[in-house]
């Protein structure tokens, strides 16, 4: 498969007053054409932060320090804000967590989605409407034209998702990033969403990095899953190896905290302390403090990402 | 149902709340058709639930939001006063004392919150926190066995007791919760409500306030009502299972047979959509949306989304029975058999 988006040795800075802070840390990964990536990690694992620079909306005092961005073979990351906007709602778009929060409340559905057809295509008001019914079809609200007028307050909160994931396909992007689209939303609804957007990668070959804490989402709906940790990556395979075998402690330590991995053992499997912040962030391996294999190594040197066996990547000094 | 079981810890017996949100009169009034009405708004939150609670079980309610487990929580603990209906404890009714006499049964029951970062006051020292319930309750012990007994529930949930001159923000997320965990233990109470108390957490810390609760419960002999809308968290901790919809309590039984062989429709649908770590994604759709609790359908809450739907589901409202092991169902379709 080609490949659509490759990130290569990104880092992410924020400068504060005092000293900068590194929220994504050499972090290298790429999306295939039609590929479902899953990015999982803790809050403030920089998770978010790396969704938001790839489309280059990293507010300040954050900003992309160094590395690449290649979109189809293009470094985006360098781009003038005038270019960006010809790729970002275009060829890539945006889901993000709460929906609540994302549509206006004061513009009908119908006049927030015609606003980002007219910013990308030229084209009529009618072809426009047009345009717009066509892709509420496709998430299945029912009768599109009617709803085209109603207010955000008018939908629940799992058709407000299901709007928001059809103003994301109005330009027919090649990827999208969805950054925790089932948070907010009840079991029920997130098991339709996640059905949604799964069926629309597969009929549309669209690529897809979703963004979620949870593991057990993650590796239903994506074909490969990357371990965030502090700001790197720490494990990067496929969905079904690193869910069943994982390699490096912390993905290990993760997945053993989930109850229904517990069985009939009554106490989780937990990790001592927390992640660290920013500014805590000790030298050498970034999980050092709170990893059970902790040697003398591991306070030094910064493990890389090598592919260790199965065809893993993983970032550990001990794992072979 | 027995009156005085020694078993049974707390008792609710066909508990109602609903909230008038329809405000002053003047609020109320509408123009409809050239005519004027009155139109009050009333949400019904919980609507007749009974079930038994027994001493030093974990019993959990789930259910997605909006379905009343959160105000059913709150009235056990007599922070609503139910519309209609009974709260027991140990045999005795408590919903309808008055404050003075509740005052003993507020040091029984303790309630821990979801958001850690809400339920402790942020300008109050952890030390101060953790005394004011036992000064206010136990005006009878000095400053010293104050001080004991908070270095003794700090130690309790692993929080260094050295660090009672902390404010809330000094801690993170999992301690806090922690802390919120010392200030029900301040009483030595035997019932304990945790509303939602690990939604707020990453995955890490959730399993450490799991185990200690866990721990907690082993140690002390605490009776939990867990309430939270995460499944696998909820079949990890829970002796007993309840599972609410719109008000109603569709199904109550052993964890085990719960999850084994849900008998209701809902029940069924709520556990196909758990997402299952490495397996195929495959659920089973419920159609439709969540109706309102201010208009509630006729009959069985749930006809609008059920597959096994038929004419007495839309009018009669299923009645909590009895089934085999312990269970209560709710559901016309069971009790005819039909699934």
């Amino acid at each position: 498969m080609s490949e659509l988006l490759k990130i290569k040795n990104l880092n992410v800075d924020f400068a504060l007053r005092e000293r900068t802070l590194r929220a994504i840390n050499d972090v290298s990964i790429s999306i295939d054409k039609g590929e479902r990536l899953g990015v999982v990690g803790e809050s403030g694992a920089g998770k978010s932060v790396l969704g938001f620079s790839i489309i280059n909306l990293i507010s300040k005092p954050g900003y992309i320090d160094s590395g690449q961005i290649v979109f189809k073979g293009e470094d985006i990351s360098k781009y003038s804000y005038d270019r960006m906007r010809t790729i970002r709602g275009n060829q890539i778009s945006m889901i993000f967590q709460d929906p609540m929060m994302t549509l206006n409340p004061v513009l009908s559905i119908g006049e927030q989605m015609r606003e980002t057809v007219f910013a990308h295509m030229n084209v009529s008001k009618a072809k426009a409407n047009e345009i717009c019914v066509e892709k509420l079809k496709k998430v299945y609200i029912p009768s599109p034209e009617k709803r085209l007028n109603q207010y955000p307050h008018e939908f629940s909160g799992g058709m407000r998702q299901r709007i928001v994931i059809a103003i994301s396909l109005l330009t027919n992007p090649d990827l999208i990033i969805a950054d925790e689209p089932t948070t907010a939303l009840d079991v029920t609804i997130q098991a339709e969403i996640m059905d949604l957007l799964l069926e629309l990668c597969k009929t549309d070959n669209m690529g897809l990095m979703l963004i979620t804490h949870d593991l057990s989402v993650v590796s239903q709906v994506t074909q490969r899953i990357a371990v965030m940790y502090a700001g790197t990556i720490v494990e990067l395979g496929d969905t079904a190896t690193v869910a069943h075998k994982p390699q490096h402690p912390y993905t290990v330590g993760l997945l053993g905290a989930l109850p229904q991995r517990a069985g009939s053992e009554k106490r989780l499997n937990q990790i001592p302390g927390v992640m660290p912040g920013l500014a805590k962030i000790p030298a050498g391996c970034p999980f050092s403090d709170r990893c059970s294999l902790v040697g003398d190594i591991c306070r030094e040197k910064r493990p890389q990402l090598l592919e260790k066996t199965n065809g893993i990547r993983v970032a550990c000094h001990f794992v072979e | 149902m027995t009156t005085n079981n020694p078993e049974i810890l707390v008792s609710i017996r066909n508990v109602v709340k609903h909230f008038d949100i329809s405000g002053g009169w003047l609020e109320q009034i509408k123009f409809d058709n050239g005519r004027i009405t009155r139109k009050q708004s009333i949400v019904k939150a919980v609507n007749g639930i009974s079930f038994d609670i027994k001493k030093g079980q974990t019993v959990s309610v789930v259910g997605e939001s909006g379905c009343g487990k959160s105000t059913l929580a709150r009235t056990v603990m007599g922070l609503y006063p139910p519309n209609s209906g009974e709260i027991l404890y140990q045999g005795k009714r408590i919903d309808n004392l008055s404050d003075a006499k509740l005052k003993h049964y507020r040091t029984r029951m303790q309630m821990v919150f979801q958001d850690p970062y809400a339920s402790l006051n942020p300008r109050m020292t952890v030390g101060k926190t953790l005394r004011e319930p036992i000064r206010f309750h136990r005006p009878e012990l000095k400053e010293g066995q104050v001080a004991e007994k908070v270095a003794e529930v700090m130690a309790k949930v692993g929080i260094d007791p050295d660090w009672q001159d902390r404010f809330p923000h000094e801690f993170s997320g999992g301690q806090r919760q922690r802390i919120s965990i010392a200030r029900a233990l301040a009483l030595d109470p035997d019932f304990i409500v945790a509303d939602e108390p690990i939604a707020a957490l990453d995955v890490s810390i959730q399993a450490q306030i799991l185990n200690l609760m866990m721990d907690l419960q082993e140690k002390s002999d605490l009776t939990y009502l867990f309430i939270s809308h995460d499944l696998s968290v909820v079949e990890h901790i829970s002796d007993v299972v309840a599972v609410m919809y719109l008000g109603s309590l569709c199904e109550m039984a052993p964890k085990k047979q719960l999850f084994d062989n849900p008998a209701h429709p809902y029940t069924q649908a709520l556990l196909s959509a758990i997402p299952k770590l490495g397996h195929e994604f495959s659920h089973e759709k419920l159609k439709g949306d969540i109706p309102s609790p201010i208009n509630l359908p006729a009959g069985c809450v749930f006809h609008t989304r059920c597959k096994y739907v038929n004419d007495r589901c839309r009018s009669e409202i299923p009645a909590q029975r009895a089934g085999d092991g312990n269970t209560i169902v709710a559901c016309h379709a069971v009790e005819e058999k039909r699934i």
